[in-house]
């Protein structure tokens, strides 16, 4: 093994931050805001799409994308649902309390790459999260990129995440915002089936259109289709995957996708990099 | 009220119908007439005898199923798609029920109609069979990918 895999020392162990925050924001998932602990603490700053290890002491660590706005410094905000044993520790975790914190880890979203295009998000349930840094950083520099299209699909209405960020991106000029939910109530009045059926609501440009995608990975596999039947070349979808990351600098080979580690390697790739190893099975 | 040249303009605009030979949007428009749906007023109802074909203009229609007692919205529908594809066939009934969620406007073609002009002309008849089979296959697509219930917290159903 080369030197140059191996981490400092320091990366793998984790900083204590202060969680400032805990806000629910459907029935299984919360938004965390970790501050500094300290005056003299600086946490790191992040660029869209990475993530971090949190360690919820004596419980256990996990790779969680950022979720909050790269332009605000000093904090680190993280969307989480609770599935497991150490999301429901996070979540059910107390402002004040200590969280361990590594990284933050991994590749970002082509922002730079994508100055003047069209961007195209499209997200599915808790996806939405760690693209949402994308979403914000596009904003702050609207003038910088052409249209932004958000096509986000969840559950149903009630696992809708940022509701009323989405409703209030809607009203930036040059954005667009469409959401469905696969099933909704007799109550819900807004789109109703999965998030490629938002496809026909929309004229993309291929030539100049950015896509970033992040859900399951049978939904990807999805959207892809819809990319590539429309014109998109595949070095202009990037997509965010997950796997099992434990070291998240290359070192344990646990999050191993063909000849790829997706914690250093990713997690955002090109369908380029990635349509040899997806859904391939046992990978 | 559409005017009859103005109809042949919103058929040609009609993204159900993009491609479509001037000739066959003529023969189209001598069967549409322009209808409007009250916000909540059920289109037709599941197992309603297929009797007309509609292309939305403009607002949102709801597909629902009922099943236990309750009442699913499984898609939504707007502008630019078409609401109905069972008319086409000669033997079918409605597979959903149908409820504008909003005021809307549509283009209606009776499904009797429509079938016999695709009896008498068979490249027209074609071509629209085309279209509805490719909704037909994208719906279909479209519900798989909801039975496999993707985001669920135990990950897609795969058994």
């Amino acid at each position: 093994m080369s030197a140059l895999t191996l981490a400092p020392p320091d990366v793998m162990i984790p900083v204590a931050a202060r969680l400032a925050t805990v806000d629910k924001e459907t029935h299984d998932t919360f938004t965390l805001t970790l501050a500094a602990n300290s005056r003299e603490q600086e946490l790191p700053a992040f660029a869209p799409g990475q993530f971090s290890m949190l360690y919820v002491f004596a419980t256990g660590e996990l790779p969680i994308s950022i979720s909050g706005d790269p332009a605000e410094r000093g904090k680190l905000v993280y969307t989480v649902r609770s599935v497991g044993k150490v999301t429901h520790a996070l979540v059910t975790s107390r402002p004040g309390e200590s969280i361990g914190v590594r990284g933050p880890f991994g590749t970002a979203w082509p922002l730079k790459e994508s100055y003047g295009r069209d961007v195209l998000i499209v997200a599915g349930g808790i996806g939405l999260a760690p693209l949402r840094p994308a979403i914000l950083h596009v904003l702050r520099h609207r003038g910088d990129y052409g249209r932004l299209i958000v096509l986000y699909g969840a559950r149903s209405p009630q696992d809708l995440l940022f509701r009323k960020q989405l409703s209030a991106w809607n009203y930036v000029p040059d954005t667009l915002i469409i959401n469905t939910v696969d099933y909704g109530g007799l109550s819900w009045r807004g789109n109703v089936g999965v998030v490629t059926t938002l496809f026909r609501h929309v004229r993309l440009q291929p030539a100049r259109t950015t896509a970033m995608v992040c859900g399951p990975e049978i939904m990807m596999r999805y959207v892809v289709r819809e990319l590539l039947a429309r014109g998109l070349s595949d070095e202009d979808i990037h997509l965010s995957m997950e796997r099992n990351m434990k070291c998240a600098v290359g070192f344990c080979g646990h999050c191993q996708l063909g000849p790829y580690f997706v914690c250093k390697d990713g997690p955002i790739f090109t369908y380029g990099k990635l349509k040899r190893w997806m859904d391939r099975y046992e990978l | 009220m559409i005017k009859s040249k103005n109809l042949v303009e919103t058929l040609k605009e009609h993204a159900f119908l993009a491609g479509f030979r001037p000739a066959h949007i003529d023969r189209l428009a001598a069967m549409a007439h322009e209808v409007h749906f009250e916000r909540d007023q059920v289109i037709f109802r599941e197992g309603d005898e297929s009797s007309f074909f509609y292309l939305i203009l403009s607002g949102k229609v709801a597909l629902e199923v009922t099943a236990l007692g309750k009442t699913l919205r499984v898609q939504t529908l707007r502008e630019g798609e078409e609401l109905g594809w069972s008319s086409a066939m000669e033997t079918s009934s409605k597979h959903f029920q149908a409820r504008a969620l909003t005021v809307v406007r549509a283009l209606a073609f009776d499904g009797a109609r429509l079938r016999e002009a695709c009896e008498q002309e068979c490249a027209f008849g074609y071509a629209l069979m085309r279209r509805l089979l490719s909704v037909v296959a994208s719906r279909l697509q479209a519900f798989r990918l909801q039975l496999l219930d993707m985001y669920s917290p135990e990950g897609p159903k795969t058994s």
